[in-house]
Protein backbone atom coordinates (compact mmCIF):
# COMPACT_ATOMS: atom_id res chain seq x y z
CA UNK A 1 0.00 0.00 0.00
CA UNK A 2 1.49 3.31 -1.05
CA UNK A 3 0.14 6.57 0.14
CA UNK A 4 0.59 9.41 -2.29
CA UNK A 5 3.43 11.77 -1.51
CA UNK A 6 1.01 14.40 -0.33
CA UNK A 7 -1.93 12.11 0.23
CA UNK A 8 -3.76 11.55 3.45
CA UNK A 9 -1.92 10.07 6.37
CA UNK A 10 -2.26 6.41 7.27
CA UNK A 11 -4.44 5.50 10.22
CA UNK A 12 -2.95 7.10 13.30
CA UNK A 13 -2.09 4.77 16.14
CA UNK A 14 -4.09 5.27 19.32
CA UNK A 15 -1.97 7.04 21.93
CA UNK A 16 -0.67 4.58 24.48
CA UNK A 17 -0.87 5.29 28.18
CA UNK A 18 2.52 6.40 29.46
CA UNK A 19 4.11 6.61 26.01
CA UNK A 20 6.94 9.17 26.27
CA UNK A 21 5.98 12.59 24.91
CA UNK A 22 2.32 11.81 24.37
CA UNK A 23 0.06 14.31 22.65
CA UNK A 24 0.57 16.98 20.01
CA UNK A 25 2.99 19.84 20.60
CA UNK A 26 1.81 21.91 17.62
CA UNK A 27 -0.34 24.37 19.57
CA UNK A 28 2.44 25.02 22.04
CA UNK A 29 4.92 25.54 19.20
CA UNK A 30 2.57 28.09 17.64
CA UNK A 31 2.47 30.00 20.94
CA UNK A 32 6.27 29.89 21.19
CA UNK A 33 6.64 31.33 17.71
CA UNK A 34 4.11 34.07 18.40
CA UNK A 35 5.86 34.98 21.65
CA UNK A 36 9.25 35.19 19.95
CA UNK A 37 7.99 37.28 17.03
CA UNK A 38 5.87 39.45 19.32
CA UNK A 39 8.80 39.98 21.68
CA UNK A 40 10.99 40.94 18.76
CA UNK A 41 8.44 43.45 17.55
CA UNK A 42 7.81 44.98 20.99
CA UNK A 43 11.49 45.30 21.88
CA UNK A 44 12.33 47.07 18.60
CA UNK A 45 9.17 49.19 18.70
CA UNK A 46 10.10 50.49 22.14
CA UNK A 47 13.59 51.24 20.89
CA UNK A 48 15.19 49.15 23.62
CA UNK A 49 17.86 47.77 21.29
CA UNK A 50 19.61 49.64 18.49
CA UNK A 51 18.72 48.47 14.95
CA UNK A 52 22.38 47.68 14.36
CA UNK A 53 22.02 44.84 16.84
CA UNK A 54 18.39 43.97 16.32
CA UNK A 55 16.57 45.42 13.31
CA UNK A 56 12.80 45.76 13.51
CA UNK A 57 10.73 43.08 11.75
CA UNK A 58 9.36 45.63 9.29
CA UNK A 59 12.91 46.60 8.32
CA UNK A 60 13.64 42.99 7.48
CA UNK A 61 10.39 42.74 5.54
CA UNK A 62 11.11 45.86 3.54
CA UNK A 63 14.63 44.56 2.81
CA UNK A 64 13.01 41.36 1.64
CA UNK A 65 10.75 43.30 -0.75
CA UNK A 66 13.73 45.25 -2.02
CA UNK A 67 16.12 42.34 -2.50
CA UNK A 68 13.49 40.01 -3.85
CA UNK A 69 12.43 42.80 -6.25
CA UNK A 70 8.79 42.10 -5.50
CA UNK A 71 7.61 45.30 -7.19
CA UNK A 72 9.64 44.61 -10.31
CA UNK A 73 8.28 41.12 -10.71
CA UNK A 74 4.76 42.18 -9.86
CA UNK A 75 4.86 44.74 -12.67
CA UNK A 76 6.30 42.14 -14.99
CA UNK A 77 3.31 39.96 -14.18
CA UNK A 78 0.97 42.83 -14.98
CA UNK A 79 2.71 43.36 -18.32
CA UNK A 80 2.23 39.73 -19.21
CA UNK A 81 -1.39 39.92 -18.13
CA UNK A 82 -1.80 43.01 -20.29
CA UNK A 83 -2.62 45.41 -17.45
CA UNK A 84 0.54 47.49 -17.85
CA UNK A 85 2.55 48.74 -20.82
CA UNK A 86 6.08 48.36 -19.46
CA UNK A 87 7.97 47.56 -16.27
CA UNK A 88 8.90 50.70 -14.34
CA UNK A 89 10.32 49.38 -11.07
CA UNK A 90 14.03 48.51 -11.06
CA UNK A 91 15.41 45.29 -9.63
CA UNK A 92 18.35 46.10 -7.37
CA UNK A 93 18.78 42.87 -5.44
CA UNK A 94 21.86 42.59 -3.30
CA UNK A 95 25.43 42.02 -4.44
CA UNK A 96 24.18 42.21 -8.05
CA UNK A 97 21.70 39.40 -7.63
CA UNK A 98 18.03 39.24 -6.75
CA UNK A 99 17.03 37.12 -3.77
CA UNK A 100 15.78 34.22 -5.87
CA UNK A 101 19.13 34.03 -7.65
CA UNK A 102 20.91 33.81 -4.33
CA UNK A 103 18.51 31.09 -3.25
CA UNK A 104 18.87 29.16 -6.50
CA UNK A 105 22.66 29.24 -6.31
CA UNK A 106 22.58 27.92 -2.75
CA UNK A 107 20.00 25.29 -3.64
CA UNK A 108 22.15 24.19 -6.55
CA UNK A 109 25.20 23.81 -4.30
CA UNK A 110 23.42 22.06 -1.45
CA UNK A 111 21.37 19.73 -3.64
CA UNK A 112 24.13 19.06 -6.13
CA UNK A 113 26.40 17.97 -3.31
CA UNK A 114 23.57 16.13 -1.59
CA UNK A 115 22.70 14.18 -4.75
CA UNK A 116 26.34 13.25 -5.30
CA UNK A 117 26.62 12.19 -1.68
CA UNK A 118 23.47 10.08 -1.91
CA UNK A 119 24.49 8.15 -5.01
CA UNK A 120 27.94 7.41 -3.59
CA UNK A 121 27.27 7.03 0.14
CA UNK A 122 24.30 4.65 -0.12
CA UNK A 123 26.20 1.94 -2.03
CA UNK A 124 29.26 2.42 0.17
CA UNK A 125 27.23 2.28 3.38
CA UNK A 126 25.36 -0.80 2.18
CA UNK A 127 28.59 -2.53 1.24
CA UNK A 128 30.04 -1.63 4.64
CA UNK A 129 27.09 -3.35 6.24
CA UNK A 130 27.33 -6.37 3.96
CA UNK A 131 31.05 -7.06 3.85
CA UNK A 132 33.84 -6.89 6.36
CA UNK A 133 36.25 -5.96 3.58
CA UNK A 134 34.32 -2.85 2.64
CA UNK A 135 33.89 -2.03 6.31
CA UNK A 136 37.61 -2.41 6.90
CA UNK A 137 38.43 -0.11 3.99
CA UNK A 138 35.91 2.67 4.53
CA UNK A 139 35.53 2.77 8.29
CA UNK A 140 38.82 4.51 9.19
CA UNK A 141 38.59 7.43 6.72
CA UNK A 142 34.93 8.10 7.45
CA UNK A 143 35.31 7.92 11.20
CA UNK A 144 38.41 10.11 10.99
CA UNK A 145 37.02 12.98 8.97
CA UNK A 146 33.46 12.87 10.33
CA UNK A 147 34.01 14.88 13.54
CA UNK A 148 36.26 17.50 11.90
CA UNK A 149 34.43 20.82 11.39
CA UNK A 150 34.19 21.71 7.68
CA UNK A 151 35.81 25.11 8.36
CA UNK A 152 38.98 23.24 9.34
CA UNK A 153 39.38 21.61 5.95
CA UNK A 154 37.99 24.50 3.96
CA UNK A 155 41.55 25.77 3.19
CA UNK A 156 42.43 22.32 1.92
CA UNK A 157 39.51 22.25 -0.51
CA UNK A 158 40.69 25.62 -1.86
CA UNK A 159 44.21 24.31 -2.37
CA UNK A 160 42.90 21.18 -4.08
CA UNK A 161 40.00 22.54 -6.09
CA UNK A 162 40.72 26.25 -6.38
CA UNK A 163 38.03 28.84 -5.77
CA UNK A 164 35.52 27.55 -8.34
CA UNK A 165 32.31 25.66 -7.77
CA UNK A 166 33.87 22.22 -7.36
CA UNK A 167 35.56 23.10 -4.06
CA UNK A 168 32.27 24.39 -2.66
CA UNK A 169 30.43 21.28 -3.80
CA UNK A 170 33.13 19.09 -2.33
CA UNK A 171 32.89 20.74 1.07
CA UNK A 172 29.13 20.23 1.26
CA UNK A 173 29.50 16.77 -0.23
CA UNK A 174 31.76 15.73 2.62
CA UNK A 175 29.28 17.04 5.15
CA UNK A 176 26.45 15.03 3.55
CA UNK A 177 28.41 11.87 2.88
CA UNK A 178 29.12 10.59 6.39
CA UNK A 179 25.58 10.59 7.81
CA UNK A 180 24.19 8.81 4.74
CA UNK A 181 26.92 6.17 4.71
CA UNK A 182 26.67 5.55 8.44
CA UNK A 183 22.89 5.28 8.38
CA UNK A 184 22.88 3.01 5.34
CA UNK A 185 25.31 0.75 7.14
CA UNK A 186 23.13 0.73 10.25
CA UNK A 187 20.12 0.03 8.04
CA UNK A 188 21.68 -3.16 6.79
CA UNK A 189 22.10 -4.22 10.39
CA UNK A 190 18.40 -3.68 11.03
CA UNK A 191 17.37 -6.54 8.73
CA UNK A 192 16.20 -9.42 10.87
CA UNK A 193 17.98 -12.72 10.37
CA UNK A 194 14.54 -14.32 10.05
CA UNK A 195 13.75 -12.18 7.01
CA UNK A 196 17.00 -13.24 5.38
CA UNK A 197 16.56 -16.90 6.27
CA UNK A 198 12.97 -16.83 5.02
CA UNK A 199 14.12 -15.46 1.66
CA UNK A 200 16.86 -18.07 1.29
CA UNK A 201 14.48 -20.87 2.17
CA UNK A 202 12.14 -19.68 -0.57
CA UNK A 203 14.92 -20.10 -3.08
CA UNK A 204 16.43 -16.60 -3.15
CA UNK A 205 19.93 -16.03 -4.50
CA UNK A 206 22.41 -13.81 -2.65
CA UNK A 207 21.70 -11.07 -5.12
CA UNK A 208 17.96 -11.31 -4.59
CA UNK A 209 18.41 -11.22 -0.83
CA UNK A 210 20.52 -8.08 -1.18
CA UNK A 211 18.16 -6.28 -3.54
CA UNK A 212 14.77 -7.44 -2.37
CA UNK A 213 15.30 -7.83 1.36
CA UNK A 214 18.36 -6.00 2.67
CA UNK A 215 18.01 -2.84 0.57
CA UNK A 216 14.31 -2.55 1.31
CA UNK A 217 14.77 -3.15 5.02
CA UNK A 218 17.54 -0.55 5.10
CA UNK A 219 15.41 2.08 3.38
CA UNK A 220 13.99 3.72 6.54
CA UNK A 221 17.45 4.30 7.88
CA UNK A 222 18.81 5.45 4.54
CA UNK A 223 16.07 8.07 4.45
CA UNK A 224 16.91 9.13 8.01
CA UNK A 225 20.52 9.53 6.91
CA UNK A 226 19.43 11.65 3.96
CA UNK A 227 17.40 13.87 6.23
CA UNK A 228 20.33 14.40 8.55
CA UNK A 229 22.61 14.95 5.55
CA UNK A 230 20.47 17.68 4.05
CA UNK A 231 20.53 19.51 7.38
CA UNK A 232 24.33 19.17 7.50
CA UNK A 233 24.45 20.48 3.95
CA UNK A 234 22.69 23.71 4.95
CA UNK A 235 24.94 23.99 7.98
CA UNK A 236 28.01 23.85 5.77
CA UNK A 237 26.64 26.16 3.10
CA UNK A 238 27.86 29.45 4.60
CA UNK A 239 31.35 28.04 5.08
CA UNK A 240 31.38 26.84 1.48
CA UNK A 241 30.29 30.25 0.19
CA UNK A 242 32.91 32.13 2.21
CA UNK A 243 35.40 31.82 -0.59
CA UNK A 244 34.91 33.77 -3.81
CA UNK A 245 31.25 33.01 -4.41
CA UNK A 246 29.34 35.65 -6.37
CA UNK A 247 25.85 34.62 -5.39
CA UNK A 248 24.27 32.52 -2.69
CA UNK A 249 22.44 33.10 0.55
CA UNK A 250 25.66 32.56 2.47
CA UNK A 251 27.37 35.19 0.34
CA UNK A 252 24.50 37.55 1.00
CA UNK A 253 24.81 37.12 4.75
CA UNK A 254 28.60 37.48 4.71
CA UNK A 255 28.59 40.57 2.53
CA UNK A 256 25.80 42.16 4.56
CA UNK A 257 27.80 41.55 7.73
CA UNK A 258 30.73 43.40 6.22
CA UNK A 259 28.52 46.49 5.71
CA UNK A 260 26.87 45.97 9.11
CA UNK A 261 23.53 45.56 7.30
CA UNK A 262 22.03 43.59 10.13
CA UNK A 263 18.57 43.51 8.55
CA UNK A 264 19.95 41.65 5.53
CA UNK A 265 21.86 39.28 7.78
CA UNK A 266 18.55 38.55 9.49
CA UNK A 267 16.84 38.11 6.17
CA UNK A 268 19.50 35.62 5.01
CA UNK A 269 19.29 33.65 8.22
CA UNK A 270 15.50 33.48 8.02
CA UNK A 271 15.64 32.39 4.37
CA UNK A 272 18.14 29.60 5.11
CA UNK A 273 16.05 28.46 8.05
CA UNK A 274 12.84 28.52 6.04
CA UNK A 275 14.28 26.67 3.04
CA UNK A 276 15.90 24.03 5.27
CA UNK A 277 12.64 23.63 7.18
CA UNK A 278 10.61 23.17 4.00
CA UNK A 279 12.96 20.48 2.77
CA UNK A 280 12.85 18.72 6.11
CA UNK A 281 9.06 18.69 5.84
CA UNK A 282 9.29 17.26 2.34
CA UNK A 283 11.69 14.57 3.53
CA UNK A 284 9.28 13.64 6.29
CA UNK A 285 6.47 13.34 3.75
CA UNK A 286 8.68 11.20 1.56
CA UNK A 287 9.43 9.01 4.57
CA UNK A 288 5.78 8.57 5.37
CA UNK A 289 5.00 7.70 1.79
CA UNK A 290 7.92 5.35 1.17
CA UNK A 291 8.33 3.64 4.54
CA UNK A 292 4.94 3.71 6.28
CA UNK A 293 5.96 0.65 8.27
CA UNK A 294 8.81 2.48 10.00
CA UNK A 295 8.76 1.82 13.75
CA UNK A 296 5.70 -0.39 13.44
CA UNK A 297 7.22 -3.80 12.81
CA UNK B 1 9.76 -46.00 1.78
CA UNK B 2 12.67 -43.59 1.69
CA UNK B 3 12.67 -40.71 4.09
CA UNK B 4 12.00 -37.18 2.87
CA UNK B 5 14.69 -35.91 5.19
CA UNK B 6 16.99 -38.04 7.24
CA UNK B 7 19.63 -37.16 9.79
CA UNK B 8 22.39 -39.64 10.31
CA UNK B 9 24.44 -39.36 13.52
CA UNK B 10 24.40 -35.58 13.41
CA UNK B 11 26.51 -33.68 15.90
CA UNK B 12 26.63 -29.90 16.15
CA UNK B 13 29.13 -28.11 18.35
CA UNK B 14 29.40 -24.41 19.14
CA UNK B 15 32.34 -22.71 20.78
CA UNK B 16 31.52 -22.22 24.46
CA UNK B 17 30.83 -18.72 25.72
CA UNK B 18 33.91 -18.65 27.96
CA UNK B 19 36.03 -19.43 24.90
CA UNK B 20 37.16 -22.79 26.25
CA UNK B 21 35.79 -26.08 25.04
CA UNK B 22 32.58 -26.52 23.10
CA UNK B 23 28.84 -26.73 23.62
CA UNK B 24 27.27 -29.82 22.11
CA UNK B 25 23.96 -28.49 20.86
CA UNK B 26 23.23 -31.82 19.17
CA UNK B 27 24.91 -35.06 20.08
CA UNK B 28 24.78 -37.96 17.65
CA UNK B 29 21.18 -37.41 16.59
CA UNK B 30 19.61 -39.75 14.04
CA UNK B 31 16.09 -39.08 12.81
CA UNK B 32 13.97 -39.81 9.73
CA UNK B 33 11.06 -37.76 8.45
CA UNK B 34 8.68 -39.79 6.30
CA UNK B 35 5.89 -38.69 4.00
CA UNK B 36 2.93 -37.04 5.64
CA UNK B 37 4.43 -37.11 9.11
CA UNK B 38 3.89 -34.37 11.67
CA UNK B 39 6.93 -34.48 13.92
CA UNK B 40 6.92 -32.30 17.01
CA UNK B 41 10.01 -31.58 19.08
CA UNK B 42 9.55 -30.77 22.73
CA UNK B 43 12.12 -30.03 25.37
CA UNK B 44 13.61 -27.58 27.81
CA UNK B 45 15.18 -24.37 26.59
CA UNK B 46 18.64 -24.95 25.15
CA UNK B 47 18.18 -28.62 24.29
CA UNK B 48 18.98 -28.03 20.63
CA UNK B 49 15.55 -27.86 18.99
CA UNK B 50 16.33 -24.75 16.95
CA UNK B 51 19.74 -26.14 16.12
CA UNK B 52 18.08 -29.28 14.76
CA UNK B 53 15.71 -27.18 12.65
CA UNK B 54 18.56 -24.99 11.37
CA UNK B 55 20.48 -28.06 10.28
CA UNK B 56 17.50 -29.37 8.31
CA UNK B 57 16.78 -25.94 6.83
CA UNK B 58 20.42 -25.73 5.74
CA UNK B 59 21.22 -22.59 7.77
CA UNK B 60 23.78 -24.58 9.74
CA UNK B 61 26.23 -27.30 8.70
CA UNK B 62 26.65 -30.14 11.20
CA UNK B 63 30.04 -30.63 12.81
CA UNK B 64 29.78 -34.29 11.90
CA UNK B 65 27.19 -36.66 10.49
CA UNK B 66 25.05 -36.27 7.39
CA UNK B 67 21.72 -34.67 6.58
CA UNK B 68 19.95 -35.96 3.47
CA UNK B 69 16.96 -34.67 1.56
CA UNK B 70 15.62 -37.48 -0.62
CA UNK B 71 19.05 -39.09 -0.43
CA UNK B 72 20.86 -35.91 -1.52
CA UNK B 73 23.05 -34.13 1.03
CA UNK B 74 21.66 -30.78 2.20
CA UNK B 75 24.18 -28.06 1.49
CA UNK B 76 22.13 -24.98 2.19
CA UNK B 77 18.62 -23.59 2.37
CA UNK B 78 16.27 -24.29 -0.51
CA UNK B 79 12.67 -23.90 -1.55
CA UNK B 80 12.05 -27.63 -0.99
CA UNK B 81 12.08 -26.93 2.76
CA UNK B 82 9.82 -24.07 3.82
CA UNK B 83 10.31 -22.32 7.14
CA UNK B 84 7.77 -20.57 9.38
CA UNK B 85 9.41 -18.42 12.03
CA UNK B 86 8.19 -17.31 15.42
CA UNK B 87 8.21 -13.65 14.33
CA UNK B 88 10.01 -10.84 12.49
CA UNK B 89 10.04 -12.76 9.24
CA UNK B 90 7.42 -10.98 7.11
CA UNK B 91 8.44 -8.14 4.83
CA UNK B 92 6.60 -5.00 5.96
CA UNK B 93 7.05 -3.16 2.64
CA UNK B 94 4.85 -5.79 0.96
CA UNK B 95 1.16 -6.32 1.57
CA UNK B 96 -0.39 -9.66 2.52
CA UNK B 97 -0.72 -10.91 -1.06
CA UNK B 98 2.75 -9.70 -2.07
CA UNK B 99 4.28 -11.40 0.97
CA UNK B 100 2.53 -14.61 0.08
CA UNK B 101 3.69 -14.65 -3.54
CA UNK B 102 7.20 -13.44 -2.67
CA UNK B 103 8.80 -16.89 -2.89
CA UNK B 104 7.33 -17.58 -6.33
CA UNK B 105 8.47 -14.17 -7.47
CA UNK B 106 12.02 -15.00 -6.38
CA UNK B 107 11.77 -18.19 -8.39
CA UNK B 108 10.64 -16.29 -11.48
CA UNK B 109 7.14 -17.76 -11.70
CA UNK B 110 4.80 -15.82 -14.01
CA UNK B 111 2.57 -13.25 -12.40
CA UNK B 112 -0.79 -14.91 -13.09
CA UNK B 113 0.24 -18.23 -11.67
CA UNK B 114 1.90 -16.55 -8.73
CA UNK B 115 -1.24 -14.68 -7.82
CA UNK B 116 -3.58 -17.61 -8.23
CA UNK B 117 -1.41 -19.87 -6.09
CA UNK B 118 -0.93 -17.21 -3.44
CA UNK B 119 -4.69 -16.63 -3.34
CA UNK B 120 -5.34 -20.36 -2.93
CA UNK B 121 -3.16 -20.53 0.15
CA UNK B 122 -4.48 -17.28 1.58
CA UNK B 123 -7.93 -18.83 1.31
CA UNK B 124 -6.62 -21.94 3.05
CA UNK B 125 -5.50 -19.87 6.04
CA UNK B 126 -8.66 -17.76 5.94
CA UNK B 127 -7.09 -14.46 4.87
CA UNK B 128 -8.78 -13.92 1.50
CA UNK B 129 -10.36 -10.69 2.69
CA UNK B 130 -7.03 -9.23 3.79
CA UNK B 131 -5.05 -9.45 0.53
CA UNK B 132 -4.36 -5.72 0.32
CA UNK B 133 -3.62 -5.16 3.99
CA UNK B 134 -0.15 -4.06 5.01
CA UNK B 135 1.21 -6.84 7.22
CA UNK B 136 2.08 -4.47 10.06
CA UNK B 137 -1.62 -3.77 10.53
CA UNK B 138 -2.46 -7.42 11.16
CA UNK B 139 -2.75 -9.11 14.54
CA UNK B 140 -0.04 -11.54 15.62
CA UNK B 141 -2.18 -14.56 14.72
CA UNK B 142 -2.93 -13.20 11.27
CA UNK B 143 0.75 -12.47 10.69
CA UNK B 144 1.55 -16.09 11.49
CA UNK B 145 -1.10 -17.22 9.03
CA UNK B 146 0.57 -15.09 6.35
CA UNK B 147 3.87 -16.75 7.27
CA UNK B 148 2.26 -20.17 6.88
CA UNK B 149 0.59 -19.28 3.57
CA UNK B 150 3.87 -17.85 2.29
CA UNK B 151 5.76 -21.04 3.11
CA UNK B 152 3.05 -23.26 1.59
CA UNK B 153 2.85 -21.21 -1.60
CA UNK B 154 6.38 -22.33 -2.50
CA UNK B 155 5.08 -25.89 -2.34
CA UNK B 156 7.95 -27.37 -0.30
CA UNK B 157 8.28 -31.07 0.58
CA UNK B 158 8.72 -30.20 4.17
CA UNK B 159 7.60 -27.44 6.47
CA UNK B 160 9.84 -26.37 9.35
CA UNK B 161 8.19 -24.40 12.13
CA UNK B 162 10.13 -22.98 15.09
CA UNK B 163 7.65 -22.14 17.84
CA UNK B 164 5.31 -20.58 15.28
CA UNK B 165 2.56 -20.14 17.86
CA UNK B 166 4.80 -19.21 20.77
CA UNK B 167 4.00 -15.51 20.69
CA UNK B 168 0.21 -15.89 20.50
CA UNK B 169 -2.39 -15.71 23.25
CA UNK B 170 -3.96 -18.97 24.41
CA UNK B 171 -7.20 -18.60 22.47
CA UNK B 172 -5.60 -17.60 19.17
CA UNK B 173 -3.06 -20.32 19.72
CA UNK B 174 -5.67 -23.09 19.92
CA UNK B 175 -7.37 -21.80 16.79
CA UNK B 176 -4.05 -21.74 15.01
CA UNK B 177 -3.27 -25.30 16.07
CA UNK B 178 -6.43 -26.43 14.35
CA UNK B 179 -5.68 -24.29 11.32
CA UNK B 180 -2.16 -25.71 10.98
CA UNK B 181 -3.47 -29.27 11.24
CA UNK B 182 -6.11 -28.49 8.68
CA UNK B 183 -3.52 -27.05 6.29
CA UNK B 184 -1.28 -30.06 6.92
CA UNK B 185 -4.02 -32.57 6.14
CA UNK B 186 -4.93 -30.73 2.95
CA UNK B 187 -1.39 -30.22 1.66
CA UNK B 188 0.14 -33.46 2.95
CA UNK B 189 3.52 -31.97 3.76
CA UNK B 190 6.04 -33.39 6.16
CA UNK B 191 6.07 -31.05 9.12
CA UNK B 192 8.72 -30.46 11.75
CA UNK B 193 7.23 -28.36 14.51
CA UNK B 194 8.91 -27.01 17.64
CA UNK B 195 6.98 -26.05 20.73
CA UNK B 196 7.32 -25.52 24.46
CA UNK B 197 3.76 -26.58 25.15
CA UNK B 198 3.24 -30.24 26.05
CA UNK B 199 -0.43 -30.06 25.22
CA UNK B 200 0.23 -28.52 21.83
CA UNK B 201 2.86 -31.14 21.09
CA UNK B 202 0.55 -34.02 21.96
CA UNK B 203 -2.37 -32.56 20.09
CA UNK B 204 -0.52 -31.95 16.86
CA UNK B 205 2.08 -34.67 16.50
CA UNK B 206 1.97 -37.95 14.69
CA UNK B 207 5.39 -38.43 16.23
CA UNK B 208 6.60 -36.63 19.29
CA UNK B 209 10.28 -36.41 20.13
CA UNK B 210 11.35 -35.26 23.57
CA UNK B 211 14.79 -33.70 23.71
CA UNK B 212 17.14 -33.09 26.57
CA UNK B 213 20.01 -30.60 26.96
CA UNK B 214 23.75 -30.81 27.62
CA UNK B 215 24.38 -32.46 25.29
CA UNK B 216 21.31 -32.01 23.10
CA UNK B 217 19.79 -35.35 22.20
CA UNK B 218 16.51 -37.17 21.67
CA UNK B 219 15.53 -39.07 24.81
CA UNK B 220 12.00 -40.24 24.05
CA UNK B 221 9.93 -40.84 20.95
CA UNK B 222 6.16 -41.36 20.88
CA UNK B 223 4.01 -42.35 17.92
CA UNK B 224 0.63 -40.81 18.58
CA UNK B 225 -2.55 -40.02 16.70
CA UNK B 226 -4.53 -37.37 18.52
CA UNK B 227 -4.29 -35.07 15.52
CA UNK B 228 -5.85 -37.69 13.25
CA UNK B 229 -8.64 -38.10 15.76
CA UNK B 230 -9.18 -34.37 15.71
CA UNK B 231 -9.21 -34.22 11.92
CA UNK B 232 -11.86 -36.96 11.84
CA UNK B 233 -14.11 -35.51 14.53
CA UNK B 234 -13.28 -31.80 14.36
CA UNK B 235 -13.64 -31.59 18.12
CA UNK B 236 -10.41 -30.37 19.66
CA UNK B 237 -11.77 -30.07 23.20
CA UNK B 238 -12.96 -33.67 23.21
CA UNK B 239 -9.53 -34.83 22.08
CA UNK B 240 -7.67 -32.73 24.62
CA UNK B 241 -9.87 -33.82 27.51
CA UNK B 242 -9.84 -37.50 26.69
CA UNK B 243 -8.30 -39.78 29.37
CA UNK B 244 -5.56 -41.06 27.04
CA UNK B 245 -4.52 -37.53 26.22
CA UNK B 246 -4.38 -36.50 29.85
CA UNK B 247 -2.48 -39.61 30.89
CA UNK B 248 0.16 -39.11 28.22
CA UNK B 249 0.37 -35.41 29.03
CA UNK B 250 1.14 -36.18 32.65
CA UNK B 251 3.71 -38.79 31.65
CA UNK B 252 5.55 -36.34 29.46
CA UNK B 253 5.32 -33.55 32.00
CA UNK B 254 6.90 -35.81 34.58
CA UNK B 255 9.72 -36.64 32.17
CA UNK B 256 10.43 -32.97 31.61
CA UNK B 257 10.10 -32.02 35.27
CA UNK B 258 12.16 -35.04 36.28
CA UNK B 259 14.97 -33.80 34.12
CA UNK B 260 14.77 -30.30 35.46
CA UNK B 261 14.88 -31.36 39.10
CA UNK B 262 17.44 -34.05 38.40
CA UNK B 263 15.19 -36.87 39.62
CA UNK B 264 15.42 -40.21 37.95
CA UNK B 265 11.95 -41.44 37.20
CA UNK B 266 10.95 -45.09 36.96
N1 LIG C 1 25.15 -19.58 17.32
C1 LIG C 1 25.43 -20.19 18.49
N2 LIG C 1 26.63 -20.01 19.08
C2 LIG C 1 26.93 -20.61 20.24
N3 LIG C 1 26.11 -21.43 20.91
C3 LIG C 1 24.89 -21.65 20.38
C4 LIG C 1 24.48 -21.03 19.15
N4 LIG C 1 23.21 -21.42 18.87
C5 LIG C 1 22.86 -22.23 19.87
N5 LIG C 1 23.85 -22.38 20.78
C6 LIG C 1 23.80 -23.20 21.98
O1 LIG C 1 23.34 -24.48 21.61
C7 LIG C 1 22.41 -24.97 22.56
C8 LIG C 1 21.11 -25.30 21.88
O2 LIG C 1 20.51 -24.10 21.41
P1 LIG C 1 19.12 -24.08 20.63
O3 LIG C 1 18.87 -22.68 20.20
O4 LIG C 1 19.13 -25.11 19.58
O5 LIG C 1 18.10 -24.48 21.79
P2 LIG C 1 16.52 -24.56 21.74
O6 LIG C 1 16.16 -25.93 22.14
O7 LIG C 1 16.01 -24.05 20.45
O8 LIG C 1 16.14 -23.57 22.91
P3 LIG C 1 14.84 -22.65 23.03
O9 LIG C 1 13.74 -23.57 23.42
O10 LIG C 1 15.18 -21.70 24.12
O11 LIG C 1 14.62 -21.99 21.73
C9 LIG C 1 22.29 -23.92 23.64
O12 LIG C 1 23.11 -24.27 24.71
C10 LIG C 1 22.83 -22.68 22.99
O13 LIG C 1 23.45 -21.85 23.93
MG1 LIG D 1 14.81 -22.33 19.84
Amino acid sequence: MRLGLFGRRGPQAVEQYGAPGRGSGTAISAVTIIVILGGWWVVTQLGLIRPLFLPAPEMVISKFARIACTEHYFEQLLVVAGGLAEVQAKCHGFSDHALHEHILWSLYRVFGAFALATVTAVPIGISMGMSRHARGVFDPPIEFYRPIPPLAYLPLTIIWFGIGESGKLFLIYLACFAPIAINARAGVRSVSIEQIHAAYSMGASHRQVLRQVVLKAALPEILTGMRVAIAFGWTTLVAAEMVAAKAGIGVMVLNAARFLATDIVFLGIIVIGAVAFVFDLIMRRVERALVPWKGRM
Amino acid sequence: MTAVVSLNRVTVEFPAVDGEGVVRALDDVSLDFRDNEFVVALGASGCGKTTLLNVIAGFLQPTSGEVLHRDEPIRGPGSDRGVVFQKHALLPWLNVLENTEFGLKLQGVAKDERLSRARDYLALVGLSDFERYPVYQLSGGMQQRVGLARALTCDPDMLLMDEPLGALDAFTRENMQELVLDAWSKTRKVVFFITHSVEEALFMATRLIVMSPRPGRITHTYDIGFCRRFLETGNARAVKSSPEFIALREEILSIIYGEETGDVLP
